[in-house]
């Protein structure tokens, strides 16, 4: 342990801890931009300096470790007014029109030049022009880039793509992307994990509410919305409103509000596509000899996107089963409107989708099975829902509870957690268990796969099929090395969950920012209460599933469910970025 | 009023000169791997700021330029951006009335031909291909990328075990490399703005001779491939150990009766003393590397065996052989080539120059090797004939001053044209035809040429022909590719249409450093382990210490200590001693952290295992 003091408070703390974690560890907070715990302490922005008595320059606290015996000052005049400076200085460069930025409000940048009261720089503005794929579903404004550098770091460190990199020269560097001009030619995976660590609105999304509200406002068009499973867990962050008290029935009131005409829930298609990959696992696995192992599940677009451009000699390893968001709107497209007496054209599906990568996989040209039509419309995110009811002047805390709309709106246990890391492997482990078995497992059987670490593996024994070796990835920097271990032969699994974004959906790229913070375990843990509060915690045992299945599909991977529930992985292509 | 006074310019350029100083710093510390685009507009600024204003094509002309500097920089530069900068420049090159102006667009032109890579790409992809390649510059420019910061920081912590265990991670002859590396690290050392590059290789030099006993790292499971090394050099031991190491069975191929290869058979024992050189290869040998001395290939066995033996081969057989001066009188006795005078030495047989006239032909560190071990051998007098000027000397400039400290005369400009000898053939001298330096040669140096002036006899007993070494090629050259007597091989170390087949160290580059050649091995151990197969990571888990808060005052460089030059005579005991502690904490602690600060800590910073 250390002894030193800040502002004349004596304090201690470990060796090699960080001026700024000490600081904070005792109250006293040193601003900060670019600096992110554990992914970025480089250093850049030089607004976190402070004095230490005995030196002459300031140091960066937050890559300046403790010493026996330092006086600091956070909040000297030199360190105040060189902080100022430096603000003042990034602001010279940044398009400082917050009035039309989507993170007006939550915005590091912004934050900080109110905190320090700067109402003006002294410096010519020097702010870089903005040249942009704007179709993309991820935006970069270079306008209001401050170069913090966290979106490399998340895309090198975290992803291990390295889409982003640091160009151009001297007084004219910039983040840019590695290869090219368009990200839709690079092998982005479109997670999004860049857009919710950036400061400022420099990083975005494509905006789609617009769209959204145009669909709805159209007399002709019958809205169905979807809400994937994790969005019930962060939607709320923005109100500053309990995860318990929002629940999924006060957020249909609120869809309600908005206008759509049936509000449903992606846990119903995610149950069902519990049904077709528990099957499909089951079949391969009673066929081993046929297929290339392990099987990987196909419900991430962000994973996807990773391992066709990254390793796509393994592309058949994929689950051949769509998404929950795909099965939905192929269900809602053909079952749903036969049920209602409704021409399918006339029919838009919504997703509301804890993630930017949906949006293009919603645009995939092999996702058409129902009516020749997108199977789903419109993607968008927990975000732009907040936009939506905004745009409504909805007050979320005042929301009255109503129910989801039938057949789509039922779900069990096993389909919520398909937003938390694991979940979507726990949930397919309930099923095929029963469906070699002929009996329910505890639906706690499979704890294991739980949790935050980015790598899990465990084995069960199913009785009647043997053992299964199973490992659940978060992150596409451990879904590399997992694919790396796996072709260099030092594991062997038979199944594999892979989620984009680590912590799963919990922590998609399309949630809620709040600067400084990774949330995904926290909204994680809300999707395990919900589903351990359930009576129903099986995929096979949703009755509108079973409904679903004996008067429409037939069974798990009949021919009709392959139509619509299935797809062709080898479809598209992903662009190497090279 | 009195006619004249003192001049007061002098005074007034006194304060301009220090920020050309400054210049000058950052010119030394300049990063590696800076875009040349905008190197040439600071280069163009500040020649456009040293115009007098007079003539048109420089006053006018640079700002124009510049400004075209600029728009390419901005992206807004086109092809016919480039095509009139170059005819801009050319035509201010032609005009200009004085060097201020036409030397300026010169390096323009230059430029615009040298870097047309860099030009073309902001032009048509508006992307800058300079960039922080070299984050860390003195590990960028070690070609063997050794963690030089974090070993200045060990040995600044007084871990000299974890220093040295740190620097074979990357490097396996680390005592090697604290003796005789030139280091080209620190050429580029980001002090250099401060006050002056950090002495790296006396700190190198303090962790080796301070480290007690290291056990090597434990070998890899082994893969029942086999390598065989051709020649146990610097290169050739480099990856033998890295392929031992990675579990692979490597035997090394030797055709004297001792492994080091030039580091025996061409460094003088005064710059690194054969029992450390025995240490090291010890150190190397004790991984388990197999060894077959005295064993020529083409005589003892055929280069097809070998090849059919082993799974992978490594060519690593130096360049050994001598070159010729060519003039009439130099066969026969009395004319040596400062390799085989070495190579004997190498082997225990020393030569007796006890008053003999010495006259050496030559200007690179060799000449300077033989020179001084001349003096050492009890000559009565050495002589470096050198045909160009003494600054022109390849040899490293401490090499030179040492030389001359030790009773050396340098004789520049005079090429040898032919040996004199008396009637038995004895040798009497070297006769030298005076040169005259005049304009550039291609390679960028001032050429000497024949002055003209009458032939001069330079009086020897001995003369040691010390003109660069060549590759004896004889046994391979059925075998592998060869071009101007080196072997074609890639800078992965691979030969083209030869799988299995390696090759590195001075045999393909032709006669270079020590530090080059351990880089060749390294890259061929990593490059021979993918060949076969594996993809075997070489770390060291030694923790690197953070450093400390402080200001970075300027403080002066600690050089190696020597012993004195009249303690030199007649021996060859190692010339340089080491710092002391105090002086090794100062100077490791002028590092800079440029692993931890700047670039360093973000991309291309820190490389823990390759």
């Amino acid at each position: 342990m250390v002894k030193l003091t800040i502002d004349g408070k004596q304090i201690t703390a470990a060796e090699n801890t960080t001026i700024l974690q000490a600081a904070a560890d005792n109250g006293i907070n040193i601003p900060s931009l670019c600096y992110f715990k554990g992914l970025n302490d480089i250093g850049a922005c030089r607004v976190c300096v402070v004095e230490i008595e005995g030196m002459e320059k300031l140091a960066s606290s937050c890559n300046t470790k403790v010493e026996e015996g330092m006086v600091i000052h956070t909040n000297s005049a030199k360190a105040r007014e060189a902080r100022r400076t430096n603000v003042q200085l990034i602001l010279a460069e940044h398009d400082c029109n917050c009035l039309t930025c989507p993170r007006s409000g939550n915005c590091a940048l912004q934050t900080l030049a109110r905190d320090l009261n700067i109402s003006s720089t002294p410096f010519k503005a020097a702010v870089p022009e903005n040249d942009w794929n704007w179709e993309a579903p991820i935006i970069k404004y270079q306008s209001k880039c401050i170069k913090c550098m966290r979106c490399v770091q998340v895309c090198d460190n975290i992803q291990s793509l390295g889409i982003w990199n640091v160009k151009g020269s001297g007084g004219r560097t910039l983040v840019g992307l590695e290869h090219g001009t368009d990200i839709m030619n690079t092998a982005c995976a479109l997670c999004g994990q860049c857009v919710t660590h950036c400061p400022t609105g420099a990083l975005s999304f494509r905006d789609d509410t617009q769209k959204a509200l145009e669909l709805i406002d159209d007399p002709e068009t019958i809205t169905v919305v979807q809400v994937a499973p994790s969005v019930r867990t962060a939607w709320m962050e923005y109100y500053g409103i309990d995860r318990e008290f929002a629940t999924i029935k006060r957020m249909a009131t609120a869809l309600r509000k908005i206008g759509f005409d049936y509000v449903f829930d992606t846990n119903f298609s995610a149950d069902l596509t519990i049904m077709e990959e528990a099957s499909e696992f089951v079949e391969r696995f009673t066929h081993k000899d046929e297929y290339s192992w392990p099987m990987f599940t196909s419900c991430c677009p962000g994973w996807v996107r990773f391992l066709k451009g990254q390793y796509p000699e393994l592309t058949a390893n994929l689950s051949t089963a769509k998404s929950p968001q795909g099965m939905f709107g192929a269900i809602a497209k053909t079952y749903f409107a036969e049920r209602i007496g409704v021409d399918p054209h006339k029919i838009k599906v919504v997703s509301i989708m804890p993630c930017t990568a949906k949006k293009k996989e919603a645009a995939l040209p092999t996702l058409n099975d129902a009516c020749g039509d997108p199977d789903v419309d419109l993607v968008l995110t927990t975000r732009e829902l907040v936009h939506m009811m905004r745009i409504h002047n909805i007050d979320a805390h005042q929301l009255e509870e109503s129910e989801l709309d039938s057949p789509l709106g039922e779900y069990t246990g096993a389909g919520v957690i398909f937003g938390a890391t694991g979940g979507v492997m726990d949930a397919a482990l309930r099923t095929a268990y029963a469906l070699v078995t002929g009996e329910n497992p505890d639906p706690d059987a499979f704890v294991n796969v739980r949790g935050m670490k980015g790598w899990k593996e465990s084995t069960f024994n199913v009785p009647g099929a043997g053992e299964v070796h199973i490992a659940v990835a978060s992150g596409l920097g451990n879904a590399r090395k997992l694919i790396e271990a796996i072709k260099a032969g030092k594991v062997n699994y038979d199944f594999v969950e892979i989620m984009a974004c680590p912590g799963g959906c919990a922590g998609g790229g399309g949630q809620p920012i709040k600067e400084g913070c990774e949330l995904a375990e926290e909204r994680g843990n809300e999707m395990w209460r919900l589903d351990k509060n359930m009576v129903l915690r099986h995929s096979h045992e949703n009755p509108e599933i079973k409904t679903l299945y004996n008067t429409y599909l037939g069974a798990p991977l009949s021919e009709k469910a392959h139509h619509l529930l299935h797809t062709d992985q080898f479809g598209w292509t992903m662009p190497r970025g090279e | 009023m009195n006619r004249l006074e003192l001049s007061t310019l002098a005074e007034k350029q006194a304060s301009a000169d220090a920020l050309y100083k400054e210049f000058e710093r950052r010119i030394a510390a300049s990063p590696v791997g800076t875009c040349p685009v905008d190197l040439m507009l600071g280069y163009v600024t500040m020649s456009s700021a040293q115009t007098c204003g007079k003539c048109v094509p420089c006053r006018v002309g640079l700002p124009q330029l510049k400004k075209m500097l600029e728009e390419v920089l901005d992206g807004h530069g086109t092809m016919q951006t480039l095509s009139a900068m170059e005819k801009l420049a050319a035509d201010i090159e032609n005009t200009a009335d004085c060097a201020l102006g036409f030397s300026a667009a010169s390096v323009v032109k230059r430029g615009l031909k040298n870097y047309r890579d860099d030009f073309e790409a902001h032009v048509k992809d508006h992307e800058c291909l300079g960039r922080t390649e070299g984050a860390i510059p003195c590990v960028a420019l070690c070609p063997a990328r050794v963690d030089i910061p974090g070993y200045l920081a060990l040995v600044n912590a007084h871990r000299y075990e974890d220093a040295v265990k740190l620097i074979r991670k990357d490097n396996p002859m680390p005592t090697t490399c604290a003796y005789i590396c030139e280091h080209p690290c620190e050429a580029h050392c980001r002090r250099n703005l401060l006050d002056d590059s950090v002495n790296i290789r006396g700190i190198k030099k303090v962790a080796v001779d301070n480290a007690g006993p290291i056990q090597p790292p434990m070998n890899a499971e082994s893969t029942g491939k086999t390598v065989a090394v051709i020649g146990g050099g610097p290169a050739g031991l480099t990856a033998a150990y890295y392929l031992t190491l990675m579990g692979h069975k490597v035997t090394v191929y030797e055709q004297r009766n001792k492994l080091g290869g030039m580091l025996r058979y061409g460094i003088p024992e005064y710059r690194y003393p054969k029992a450390l050189l025995d240490k090291e290869i010890e150190y190397m040998l004790s991984t388990g590397i197999e060894v077959k001395m005295n064993v020529s290939i083409g005589t003892d066995i055929t280069y097809e065996e070998l090849q059919k033996q082993y799974d992978a081969v490594y060519i690593t057989i130096g360049a050994h052989t001598d070159r010729k001066l060519g003039i009439p009188g130099e066969e026969g006795e009395g004319v040596i080539s400062a390799v085989e005078m070495l190579r004997k030495i190498g082997d225990n047989d020393m030569p007796d120059f006890t008053g003999k006239k010495i006259v050496v032909v030559g200007g690179g560190n060799v000449a300077m090797d033989v020179t001084r071990t001349s003096l050492r051998l009890g000559a009565s007098s050495v002589t470096c004939v050198y045909r160009r000027r003494q600054i022109d000397m390849t040899a490293q400039e401490e090499e030179v001053a040492g030389a001359l400290d030790e009773g050396a005369v340098v004789l520049p400009l005079h090429a040898p044209a032919s040996i004199a000898r008396d009637e038995n053939g004895k040798v009497t001298g070297l006769v030298c035809k005076p040169q005259i330096i005049g304009g550039y040669d291609r390679g960028g140096r001032p050429a000497p040429r024949d002055a003209q002036q009458p032939e001069k006899l330079v009086p020897a007993d001995i003369i040691i022909v010390a003109i660069g070494q060549a590759i004896d090629s004889k046994p391979f050259e059925a075998h592998i590719p060869f071009h101007r007597g080196n072997v074609v091989a890639g800078r992965d170390c691979t030969i083209a249409d030869h799988p299995g087949v390696f090759a590195g160290g001075d045999c393909v580059t032709g006669p270079a450093t020590v530090i080059r050649a351990i880089a060749a091995g390294k890259v061929a151990a990593a490059n021979i382990d993918q060949y076969l197969g594996f993809n075997h990571e070489i770390s060291c888990d030694v923790e690197i210490p953070a450093p400390a808060a402080c200001d970075r005052p300027a403080c002066g460089r600690v050089e190696i200590p020597l012993i004195e030059a009249w303690e030199r005579k007649g021996n060859f005991k190692c010339l340089e001693t080491c710092m002391t502690e105090e002086e090794a904490d100062q100077e490791s602690g002028r590092c800079l952290r440029c692993d931890y600060y700047g670039y360093g800590n973000f991309r291309r910073g820190r490389q823990e295992k390759w």
